[in-house]
């Protein structure tokens, strides 16, 4: 039997004698019978050695198509394929990082603390927002704390959210507006850009606009900064952290609350998690920030130590009035997150938004060439596009893998059908996501098989 | 048999740094540079001729400038500064700070998981689907319950998921509920998450057995009464011995049983929540499953439930169909509670971890874990006394309330303590029921030998408080950084490098 334990068959009769017991079972005997399982109850097979057990992934990963060594990569929608570099991963999987817990005793927790409070720092300055939390689960999840966030802040509850927030985020804001009866009004796109225009509500806690939105557009901010002013919202601004290397930051656009996905520092695709949730705020929402938060301050010999702060919004002190019910979050993402940052620089992190623009603009320049192919809008994009195919995108799809391409994601697959985001029907609207890690050939054999697919 | 040393004590290791460690920030020096890219052969193009100016950042975002060998050996110094479960026992109660068996990161690297982008079409990703199924299968086993949704990405995520089930339960049959009702010993994300849930608390006490008082439970209970979220074994190590008339009352009433499985190790193989008349069960695969918990997260919590909740559960699922694997949605989901498919590589690690062990290894694993958690108690009965005095189950929650009396030590000075011994405190002032609480979890990893070197720092520490008393105050002295000033913390929020108060 393969497990863990380090115990002897005598020192575990030593142990149970030292407790005035026989057996293993005789630790259960409070249990009410009536309740106990029966042996071979849960219907589970016996246990294996570690390499029989790595054959049974082996036939998992064998029927995985869609990995790096089979498809290249084009499919984004919130989870790219960015360069994660030997030296990251192995600064990431340094066991200190991984084995360690939540660290409630900050003497020997300095280092997930000292980089929890670099990743806030680095997650401030690319939100132009002074203040970031040490990381929530997802973007989706880090924006259902925006809502909760602005509810409890405006004392109101309806969220206006922009059809360009992408669909599953969107999915997940509805989800969790049943337990908090927030009223959530969806503004829809035009020509891939929100139209405010519409939004008939007087009133609203939150604002909601991303930035590129899930399309690739590059929203007319300014506007939406009107509309919350207008609706007395508070001003939440979805972003992609990788643009936010090039873009007026939220800060800039006037948001109060910043919240992102940040899988692209350094995490890989990992089939949509672990990811990270981005978040941060203006000043005077820092009470109300969920989730761990880092701060500075000294030991008793006056030197520089870093500890978890404002305990008093956490569930475990505030309990039902704490502001979110957030324990375990995605520390070492965020720790990851920060690594990767370092390894890029300044420069770097320039150089990948300005080169995943680049393989973006002359891809779409040479698809829209293809015969039957048409941009979606015509708004202005970075690194991701829409693109309306004559055929169903996941026929298209399903094609392109034959030419060793994931040619993007079935938007109908993410919206599950009509949606505001897209005049008309989405069935045939393919969208595209480009990566500094994409190379002119692999440009060349995409626009190869996409002619091909839609001949 | 106690002859051998411990393998799990850190004393040994030269944390001894006592100097600050520089940020990256302070590191940094413009114009130095780490990273390399892929050389593309794309013709370049500049920003202004892709993106109109006005989305365009004047200045460039300035982040930290490093050369790589300066970054490893920044990042190395600071895993120094870290204590984990690699380095020594860990018997943080609640937590289940467990050896993670590095097979199962070791699976979980595979590029044919970890490189799959989670929008890709169902028939590329069969494998991952299957892997989902059959993750799913066996949580369902352990656990005693019909379906499940892998979805929420931590215990947290899963209590609110499982409020949300039971709301929309309650919904579909035409009844307004208003009240959960949760023990005063529970975790405070219960209450946290039955508010975000929509529900009010209603809070029942302990008895002087730190068990559910069945009478203040039947009092609280009413038409009104959505459910109860339990956890047992409870939050001061105890089984909840009148589970089973705990669940008569509750269902008597129309109410749904929520459990909480924070403390499922203790009952793995022994007894299952789905037999003790539980419909919700949320799991801490990064507890229970020994995924690492990587400083704080990831965790994951998937939710299980019973048959009758089955059409509530968040989509999409991986589902079986003819002999191939399809995502589909329950008819009356309550709809998608994460991004995309939950923390898939946590997951992938927990199946893993589940295989290695089956049946009987899972069941040998709560044996072993309780057996540690009484074998603690009762080497420590004489040093510091357990809040109940009697068997627990995966922990124990011992009290530092008569040596305060006595030395004016409290149980955090113990706890700091502890730490210059080589091991990791337990978790202190919880559950908030037990005077200065020290709730120790062992877990089954631990041997024999490290168990008898913690109960000797212990008894040790506790001696010193007659003789030296500010000897514990002062603790820890060995540790990178001594006491930190928390109180200045949150006076003064400091919480970024650019922070102008700095």
């Amino acid at each position: 039997m393969a497990d863990y334990l380090a115990h002897t068959d005598d020192e575990v009769a030593a142990m149970l004698a030292f407790l005035g017991l026989n057996t293993l079972d005789d630790l259960f005997a409070h249990i009410p019978a009536a309740v106990r399982l029966a042996a071979g109850a849960m219907g589970l097979p016996d246990g294996r050695s570690e390499p029989d057990v790595a054959d049974e992934f082996t036939q998992f990963t064998r029927a995985n198509r869609a990995t790096a060594n089979q498809l290249v990569c084009f499919a984004g929608g919130g989870a790219y394929d960015h360069e994660v570099p030997s030296v990251v991963r192995a600064l990431a999987s340094r066991s200190e990082f991984v084995t360690a817990y939540t660290p409630y005793q900050p003497e020997v927790a300095q280092g997930v603390l000292q980089a929890l409070f670099e990743y806030q720092t680095l997650v401030s300055r690319l939100s132009g927002l002074p203040v970031a939390n040490a990381s929530l689960y997802d973007g989706a999840t880090a924006l259902v704390e925006a809502l909760n966030l602005a509810g409890g802040a405006t004392g109101r509850s309806t969220m206006v959210v922009s059809a360009g927030v992408h669909p599953h985020w969107r999915a997940v804001v509805q989800t969790f507006a049943r337990g908090t009866g927030h009223r959530v009004v969806v503004a829809p796109l035009v020509d891939g850009v929100t139209d405010w225009s519409g939004v008939d509500v007087d009133e609203a806690a939150a604002v909601v606009v991303a930035y590129p939105n899930y399309l690739g557009v590059l929203e007319d901010m300014a506007a939406a900064r009107a509309n919350a002013t207008r609706l007395g919202g508070l001003f939440v601004v979805a972003g992609d952290p990788v643009a936010a290397g090039v873009l007026r930051t939220a800060g800039d656009w006037g948001a109060d609350v910043f919240v992102g996905e940040g899988q692209p520092f350094g995490t890989a695709l990992s089939f949509g998690g672990p990811y990270l949730g981005l978040f941060a705020v203006a000043s005077e929402h820092v009470r109300r920030l969920p989730g761990r938060i880092v701060g500075e301050t000294l030991d008793t010999n006056g030197r520089r130590a870093f500890v978890t702060t404002l305990r008093a919004r956490e569930q475990d002190i505030r309990r039902e009035k704490a502001t979110s019910n957030v324990c375990t979050n995605q520390t070492l993402m965020a720790v990851t997150a920060a690594i990767q940052l370092g390894w890029l620089g300044t420069a770097g992190l320039r150089q990948v938004a300005v080169a995943s623009a680049t393989g973006a603009h002359a891809l779409y320049d040479a698809l829209t060439t293809v015969d039957g192919v048409t941009p979606l809008v015509t708004a202005p994009f970075l690194r991701e596009f829409a693109i309306r195919l004559p055929r169903p995108a996941n026929e298209v799809i399903a094609a392109m893998a034959g030419d060793g391409i994931l040619a993007g994601l079935a938007v109908s697959a993410l919206t599950g059908g009509a949606d505001r985001s897209i005049e008309g029907d989405p069935a045939n609207v393919l969208l595209v996501a480009v990566t500094e890690r994409r190379t002119q050939l692999e440009l060349d054999a995409y626009v190869d098989a996409l002619r091909k697919a839609v001949k | 048999m106690m002859t051998a040393q411990p393998g799990g004590r850190a004393a040994s290791i030269p944390l001894m740094g006592h100097e600050v460690e520089p940020t990256m920030f302070e590191l940094s020096v413009p114009g130095r540079s780490a990273a390399q890219l892929r050389t593309t052969s794309i013709p370049a193009r500049t920003l202004a001729s892709m993106v109109p100016a006005e989305h365009l950042n004047p200045e460039p975002l300035v982040t930290a400038d490093l050369a790589e060998r300066d970054l490893v050996g920044h990042v190395t110094r600071l895993t120094h500064r870290q204590f984990s479960v690699d380095l020594g026992a860990y018997p943080l109660g609640s937590c289940t700070m467990k050896y993670n068996p590095k097979f199962c990161d070791g699976v979980a690297a595979d590029p044919g998981l970890v490189t799959v982008h989670p929008g890709a079409p169902a028939a590329m990703v069969q494998g991952w689907l299957e892997l989902l199924v059959t993750l799913e299968e066996r949580l369902c086993g352990i656990t005693g319950m019909a379906a499940a949704t892998l979805q929420p990405a931590a215990g947290a995520a899963g209590e609110l998921t499982g409020l949300l089930l039971m709301r929309a339960y309650h919904d579909a049959n035409g009844e307004q509920r208003r009240r959960v009702i949760i023990p005063d010993s529970a975790h405070g994300t219960n209450p946290a998450s039955v508010t975000l849930g929509g529900y009010e608390v209603t809070t029942v006490p302990s008895n002087e057995r730190g068990l559910v008082d069945l009478d203040a439970l039947r009092a609280a209970l009413g038409p009104d009464v959505a459910g109860i979220m339990l956890t047992n074994p409870n939050t001061v190590g105890l089984f909840e011995e009148q589970i089973v008339e705990i669940a008569e009352a509750v269902h008597e009433v129309g109410g749904l049983l929520y459990y909480d499985g924070a403390n499922l190790n203790a009952i793995l193989g022994v007894v299952r929540p789905g037999d003790m008349g539980f419909d919700i069960v949320h799991m801490n695969l990064h507890k229970t499953f020994a995924t690492p918990h990587g400083g704080g997260g990831p965790g994951a919590g998937p939710v299980a439930v019973s048959a009758r909740l089955a059409r509530f559960l968040p989509g999409p699922r991986a589902t079986r169909v003819e002999g191939h694997f399809e995502w589909t949605t329950p008819d009356a989901s309550i709809g998608r509670v994460h991004g995309w498919h939950g923390n898939a590589m946590v997951l992938a690690r927990a199946l893993a971890y589940i295989e290695v062990h089956g049946a009987p290894g899972l069941e040998r694993v709560a044996q072993h874990a309780v057996l540690n958690a009484n074998w603690l108690r009762r080497r420590l009965a004489a040093t510091l006394p357990a809040a109940y005095d009697r068997p627990c189950m995966h922990e124990c929650v011992l009290t530092a309330t008569p040596v305060k009396a006595a030395y004016g030590v409290r149980g955090l000075d113990i706890a700091k303590s502890l730490l210059d011994e080589g091991f990791h405190a337990p978790t202190v002032y919880f559950p908030l029921i037990v005077d200065e609480a020290l709730m120790f979890e062992p877990t089954e990893t631990e041997s024999p030998q490290t168990l008898e070197a913690l109960a000797t720092a212990v008894e040790s520490i506790v001696a010193r408080a007659a003789t030296d008393p500010e000897s514990l105050h002062r603790a820890p002295t060995h540790t990178p950084v001594s006491r930190v000033d928390e109180a200045r913390a949150a006076r003064h929020l400091i919480a970024t490098e650019d922070d102008a108060d700095r």
